[in-house]
């Protein structure tokens, strides 16, 4: 990856519009397999068909070079060493970070890691339905998250664990959902943390209308720190091929709403890389509409939460919206359901290992000497608890009574519900074993 | 734009900047208007259109609770292609009266964001043949959140959308699909027939915590009425009845009821004008909700004319006809001289307009379906 962390810049300034082969599908065609940033199996497959060429048509605009998988512009604050690299703008955004602020980012990183491992073995022993792995995406969501203010909402996908632990959601509420005995979880309110959405990209018009009503409420650009407030919408890769995200953008830029539209782009939706969705980079998009955009290397807590405190200053302050790419990698599967072996190389996956999000902080804070022995042990300690006490929640549960399928569907009472709660319930009586769901 | 492509690092931080459209205030809470500027509400029992009469309703709903917004495309300075906004952007500004983009998944989607921010969206889809993109939003987003998050989450959105034909308009422009939202738990769905059910049940819409999809028959926008604007309105925020749950007799009959609901209704009641000067006394039943659909209202009007004919625009097949004869024919078995009939549309796209007339379920074939009925 580039060390330089320049701010992404003009490909019409960095890439002269005569090599037809570095731009579009065919871009990658000039690089082997191996020196694809993707890894093997993400290089497009290679057109000969002259599209490329027909970019460069009077009157067509150039491609953006890179295509959806280039890692070389990416705004990088820590290597995949660990090494610290400096950044003309984003530095401002973590000079106040302490290392007891970088070792609560690695303890919020281990915790979801830990996370993910118990939920994945509790999917495997029959205790979830399923379960979807955040594996890989740490530094994206625990950074973003940690520039939040408890003010500010956020509206998550499905994927989102780490930004719901920093958000003060039990992750065992998440279980809930995947177990299968709540469509929530968790108070969408007072963690100021949305529930998952399911139907992809959905939610990213929930975070721009919520946006809308946060400036009518007067919240934005007072100047108040504790008030001014800020909306997020996290969604992936495959999200933005969907109409709601882009129109997310159209009412987001027209009403210059205070959101950031968070992108982690883990390059996987389900088995579809990026290149089935993008040719160009996906954060290219957003300046089309009007919005800036940046596009960050998501597997550097630090770069990710420094691009999203500006984004998120930027939309307290009245500035309007921004779009986060965060470059990253969804190194499980998409969820305990799925067989990424079918469609993805190991040698992939392995080159993805060995930039571990969470590998790099520590490395990080171990050259600095931030990271003591007792500080790792009780960290330990604590995920060994966390996750003791996530199987125990878990499989004490419960079963949820059948005649809750019958509550909240509407505020206030609706005939047709009632009718049939109530045929439900002579239905049940009518055995002999009365006990609920005796029948079944 | 003189700078990169990419210029989040580069756009300014903490200057706004000149947004295209604005929302005026980057914040102001929705000042209810310059009260001083907004002219007293009309009072009395005025004779009004159908859509003058949901303009007025909206205007109330408006004035009385400052979280009421109305959404929706070229409602503004146009006042909607139907005028049923007319002038309530000039009363209460754009931040109340908003012209959004042309997204209808967008424009519902941002209003379940207002609504969970506290707000009451009330948005208008242009036509009901444009509500489709909007689909999804609707049922799977709008349709449960409230559900999902166990009643932590209302969405008190109301989506009004013109329906019906008899226009003369063109493809997608005339269509009836308020059973695919009935079908939807979690939607209330509800239809003014006259331009007084529309002045009120549009403040019960409003009013309702629920999600409402509000079907307007546009065919009959320009049908005038007397309606009492000093009708009492629901209590905003409130988890009473806002009242929109019942059906109504609107005609009182002996020897048939025959069940309508918005453009339909006064179809019916020229059925019954009709067959009265033949002998036969019908009974008129406006449906008002199909969801929920008030079954004991037209069970007991069944119960006592023996005999039931639906009437609506949307096709007869999976319809709300059939909804109905299912449901009377499990309460009223025994009562029942004759099958529950059904007339609507055809099972066909509909249709041109030269030709939509033979489509529609007009005097002709309503008076059909009850002779057939009565020669059980």
């Amino acid at each position: 990856m580039s060390s330089s962390g320049l701010p992404y810049a003009s490909p019409s300034s960095t890439t002269p519009a005569t090599a037809p082969t570095s731009h579009g599908p065919g871009a990658a065609a000039t690089q082997t397999p191996a020196d694809t940033p993707g890894g093997p199996a993400a290089a497009p497959v290679p057109t000969t068909d002259g599209r490329a060429a027909a970019l460069h048509a009077p009157g067509v605009l150039p491609a953006v070079a890179g295509g959806p998988l280039g890692d070389e512009d990416l705004v990088q604050l820590l290597t995949p060493a660990g090494e610290r690299v400096s950044h003309p703008v984003y530095d401002a955004y973590v000079a106040h970070l302490t290392d007891d602020d970088l070792r609560a980012m690695y303890r919020d990183m281990v915790l979801t890691r830990r996370f993910d491992t118990e939920a994945t073995a509790l999917q495997r022993q029959g205790e979830l339905a399923l379960y979807a792995q955040g594996l890989g995406q740490e530094a994206a969501q625990i950074g973003s998250g940690h520039a939040l203010k408890p003010q500010d909402h956020v509206f998550p996908s499905y994927r989102e664990h780490g930004v719901a632990h920093v958000r003060g959601v039990d992750l065992a509420d998440v279980l809930r959902l995947f177990r299968g005995v709540d469509h929530g979880g968790w108070d969408p309110v007072g963690n100021g943390f949305h529930l998952y959405t399911l139907v992809i990209g959905s939610h990213a018009l929930h975070a721009t209308g919520y946006a809308m009503g946060v400036q009518r409420d007067g919240l934005v650009g007072t100047g108040d720190d504790e008030r001014d407030t800020a909306v997020v919408a996290y969604f992936g890769d495959g999200a933005t091929s969907q109409g709601d995200v882009s129109e997310s953008l159209v009412f987001a830029a027209v009403n210059q709403a205070p959101v950031v539209l968070f992108c982690q782009n883990n390059q996987w939706a389900i088995s579809e890389p990026t290149t089935r969705q993008a040719v160009a980079p996906i954060a290219a998009r957003a300046p089309g509409f009007g919005i800036p955009a940046v596009r960050v290397d998501g597997n550097d807590v630090l770069a990710s939460y420094a691009v999203t405190a500006q984004a998120l200053e930027r939309a307290r302050s009245g500035g309007g919206p921004t779009f986060v790419e965060a470059f990253t990698y969804r190194m499980g599967a998409h969820t305990t359901s799925d067989d990424p072996s079918r469609y993805r190389t190991s040698e992939q996956e392995e080159h993805w290992r060995r930039r571990d999000p969470i590998d790099r902080l520590r490395t990080h804070l171990e050259a600095r000497g931030a990271l003591g022995e007792e500080f790792l042990a009780d960290l330990q300690a604590e995920a060994d608890a966390f996750g003791e006490r996530l199987r125990t929640v878990v499989r004490g549960m419960g079963h949820p009574s059948s005649a809750s399928m019958f509550e909240h569907v509407y505020a206030t009472p609706h005939a047709g519900v009632e009718a049939d709660r109530a045929w439900f319930q002579q239905y049940e009586s009518s055995f002999l074993d009365t006990r609920e769901g005796s029948h079944r | 734009m003189t700078t990169t492509i990419f210029d989040a690092a580069s756009a300014s931080v903490g200057a706004a900047r000149p947004a295209p459209a604005p929302a005026s205030s980057n914040g102001a809470a929705p000042a209810r208007a310059a009260s001083s500027d907004v002219p007293p509400a009309p009072t009395g029992t005025q004779r009004l259109t159908f859509a003058k009469a949901i303009t007025l309703g909206l205007r109330r709903a408006l004035a009385d609770d400052p979280t009421v917004l109305l959404m929706g495309e070229d409602i503004g300075r146009l006042g909607g292609v139907f005028r049923v906004t007319d002038g309530l952007q000039a009363e209460f500004g754009e931040d109340r009266v908003v012209d959004t983009p042309l997204a209808e998944s967008g424009i519902v989607g941002t209003a379940i964001g207002l609504a969970m921010r506290g707000y009451r969206p009330v948005v208008e889809i242009q036509f009901d043949g444009f509500v489709f993109p909007a689909y999804d939003q609707i049922t799977t987003q709008l349709a449960k959140m409230h559900y999902r998050s166990k009643g932590a989450l209302r969405l008190p959105v109301v989506i009004r959308i013109p329906y019906g034909g008899g226009i003369g308009a063109v493809e997608h422009h005339s269509e009836s699909p308020e059973v695919l939202f009935a079908h939807t738990a979690g939607l209330r769905v509800v239809t003014p027939s006259s331009p007084a059910e529309a002045y009120t049940l549009i403040q019960q819409a409003i009013a309702s915590p629920d999600p409402v999809l509000f079907f307007e028959p546009k065919g009959r926008y320009w049908d005038k009425g007397d309606v009492d604007l000093d009708a009492p309105a629901p209590a905003p925020h409130g988890d009473a009845p806002t009242g929109m749950d019942t059906a109504r007799v609107v005609r009182p009959g002996t020897d048939l009821t025959l069940v309508a609901y918005g453009p339909t209704v006064a179809t019916a009641l020229k059925a019954a004008e009709t067959a009265a000067a033949e002998g036969t006394s019908i009974e008129v039943v406006d449906l008002r909700t199909l969801s929920p659909l008030d079954t004991a209202t037209v069970a007991e009007s069944v119960r006592r004319t023996r005999r039931c004919v639906v009437v609506h625009e949307a096709p007869v097949t999976y319809g709300t006809g059939g909804e109905v004869a299912a449901r009377i024919t499990e309460e009223c078995f025994f009562h029942l001289e004759a099958p529950v009939l059904r007339v609507g549309g055809f099972y066909t796209p509909y249709p041109v307009a030269k030709i939509e007339h033979d489509y529609l379920p007009g005097l002709d074939r309503v008076l059909d379906a009850v002779d057939r009925a009565l020669a059980f």
